[in-house]
């Protein structure tokens, strides 16, 4: 057995996810050490010059299952199982993200294989691979290898950086997939499309203000708004409220959202679990507002502030605009 | 329509937690508690028999772990579950990822479940896999991180949040479902119902009686082995500040933020 596949995820028009262009770039560092092919699984509407480029992060290769449709998981449990099994394939990797999760989970039980999720980094030793993942809310990293091959690593969200190693197109491969009754049995009603359309790009500002279920409701989130507007930055928001429905998606940080890096991320009533952590742990100064002392953000924000975010938030605004006026 | 709801003991949020560096596995001694995620998970079951959009006949809890692992059945069973079943075996202990859910998978298929109901990660290992897991090993149709569910003609209408936004699936029964916990708000039981869970049917099954083959399950029969426990990479620890005069606590952020140029 030899090589590394991974799964390149798109919006259903070819365009791909940054995470799995990652996990391409991952793959093709890591084959560098334990021999074999960097390869890549597109599934759906991909042309041959979208799938040729994940060539340029990578892939020597890209199986193309046009018949199977994006976005749902077990069919491209299928395909990618038939790949596996097929090519003697070592290792499936995946980048952060939701359908990462739930194809490599799949793939777990479909070929008996060993499997690391929320991975942080990955090594070679000899010719196999060890996953380090961080347990127990990231106070412990565990090194994690497989007793057979193959082996399933789920990458956490930005673990691996895309490169644009200026790589050459890679081969595209076509191949027919039968899919099995239960895969079938899922049907995409209507999929999510990003949700940008007349909002604002939380991705581009310097200043966020980052709020989650601590204000309590939809109501009062004008309070973050208020000192959003007085920093010059903008409202973004844990996956707790957008899932509530205070805001819109397009503002959601984390696992499923938008990952950020401003200059200053402040949080208030955000208890800063790892789904939260991984889109804003590299902003460059983190200020975290809550009333809970033990809430995760305190473990890693720079200036955290225990205390009730209705009474400081105002009081803050006003200093700052009386800061800024004056 | 029966529903099974997959259920797991974990320790308690506010116990420090560690891991054994002898057995290199969680120590689960201490307070231990339901897993928070899976009340959504039961709930989910409660409306849908309360709701009337299907008949629902039996809603059982079932686990897998250690003795004590009982008394997150009894909890279960107060919010609504009618019996419980629990898979413990000391050929168990150890078991990863795939070994835990191929072993989940067999005492549900013993059940024949139309839908199987679980949270969406657990309190302690921080994974949102296993459902996935026993899905393909039931052969079932399955969608994690669901938000939003309905039952109409027999079928399941789900929404989940993905990469993308907000997916509308729809889902053939039987299936297996993990809900975020957004989907609902948790009853509180009842002193009745507290008091009466301990009288519900509970059933122990070991391995042989749901036919787990003894060389897929436990340390043994598992594909990954933890080989090192590190500590993560130093941080400096932060600035922490207790509101005490919020007027004062006001000034401090203000100069904090000043200092860094970010006013």
């Amino acid at each position: 057995m030899a090589g590394i596949l991974t799964y390149a995820l798109h919006d259903g028009e070819g365009n791909f996810n940054q995470n799995s262009l990652g996990a391409v770039s991952e793959a093709a560092k890591l084959v560098g050490d334990i021999g074999g092919e960097a390869a890549a699984l597109v599934v759906g509407d991909v042309d041959d010059a979208q799938a040729a480029s994940l060539g340029a992060h990578g892939a020597a290769k890209v199986y193309r299952a046009k018949g199977v449709e994006e976005g749902l998981a077990q069919p491209i449990v299928d395909a990618m199982a038939k790949v596996i099994s097929e090519n003697d394939i070592s290792y499936a990797l995946f980048g952060g993200g939701l359908l990462g999760f739930e194809i490599g989970a799949g793939l777990t039980a479909r070929l008996g294989a060993g499997v690391t999720m929320e991975v942080t980094a990955v090594k070679a030793d000899g010719d196999k691979l060890v996953a380090e993942r961080p347990v127990l809310q990231d106070s412990a990293i565990v090194d994690v290898g497989y007793v057979s091959e193959p082996g399933v690593i789920i990458g956490r969200l930005n673990a691996f950086d895309a490169n644009d190693g200026g790589g050459g197109d890679a081969e595209v491969v076509d191949i027919e997939v039968e899919l099995s009754d239960f895969s079938t049995k899922a049907k995409m009603v209507t999929r999510g499309e990003s949700g940008d359309e007349g909002g604002v790009d939380i991705a581009d500002a310097d200043v966020l203000v980052g709020s989650g279920r601590g204000f309590g409701g939809e109501e009062n989130l004008s309070v973050a708004r208020d000192l959003a507007s007085a920093l010059g930055g903008e409202v973004a928001a844990t996956r707790a409220i957008v899932d509530a429905g205070w805001i819109p998606y397009a503002t959601q940080i984390g696992q499923t959202g938008k990952t950020v890096a401003p200059k200053l991320y402040l949080a208030a009533g955000v208890s800063g679990a790892i789904q939260h952590k991984v889109g804003m742990q590299n902003s460059e100064n983190i200020v975290a507002i809550n009333k809970d002392q033990n809430a995760p953000i305190f473990e890693y924000c720079d200036l955290g502030i225990v205390g009730d975010l209705h009474k400081i938030m105002p009081k803050l605004t006003e200093a700052i605009k009386a800061k800024k006026g004056g | 329509m029966k529903i099974c709801c997959l259920v797991k003991e974990v320790p308690d949020a506010a116990v420090q937690k560690r891991i054994d560096p002898d057995t290199k596995r969680l120590d689960r001694s201490g307070e231990r508690n339901l897993n928070p995620f899976d009340t959504h998970g039961i709930e989910a079951a409660m409306q849908i028999r309360e709701g009337g959009a299907a008949e629902v006949e039996e809603i059982v809890a079932v686990t897998m772990g250690p003795d004590t692992a009982a008394r997150a059945l009894h909890k279960a069973v107060a919010l609504g579950a009618d019996r419980s079943v629990h898979l413990s075996d000391d050929a168990l202990s150890g078991s990863d990822v795939c070994a835990t859910g191929y072993a989940l998978a067999k005492v549900l298929e013993s059940e024949s479940p139309d839908l199987v109901l679980l949270g969406q990660q657990s309190d302690d290992g921080e994974c949102y896999t296993i459902g996935a897991v026993v899905a393909d090993h039931l052969k079932m149709p399955s969608l994690t991180q669901v938000i939003k569910m309905d039952v109409t003609d027999g079928k399941l209408r789900c929404e989940r949040q993905a990469e993308y936004g907000y997916d509308t699936v729809e889902i053939e029964l039987p299936a297996v479902i993990s809900v975020g916990d957004a989907i609902n708000e948790p009853r509180y039981p009842s002193l009745k119902a507290i008091m009466g869970a301990k009288k519900k049917p509970l059933d122990t099954k070991a391995t042989g009686d749901v036919g787990i083959e003894g060389d897929r399950v436990g340390e043994s029969g598992s594909q990954t082995a933890v080989l090192a426990i590190n500590p993560p990479p130093e941080k400096e620890a932060g600035e922490i500040i207790e509101d005490e005069d919020t007027n004062e606590t006001v000034e401090k952020i203000v100069a904090w933020l000043d200092e860094r140029k970010l006013i």
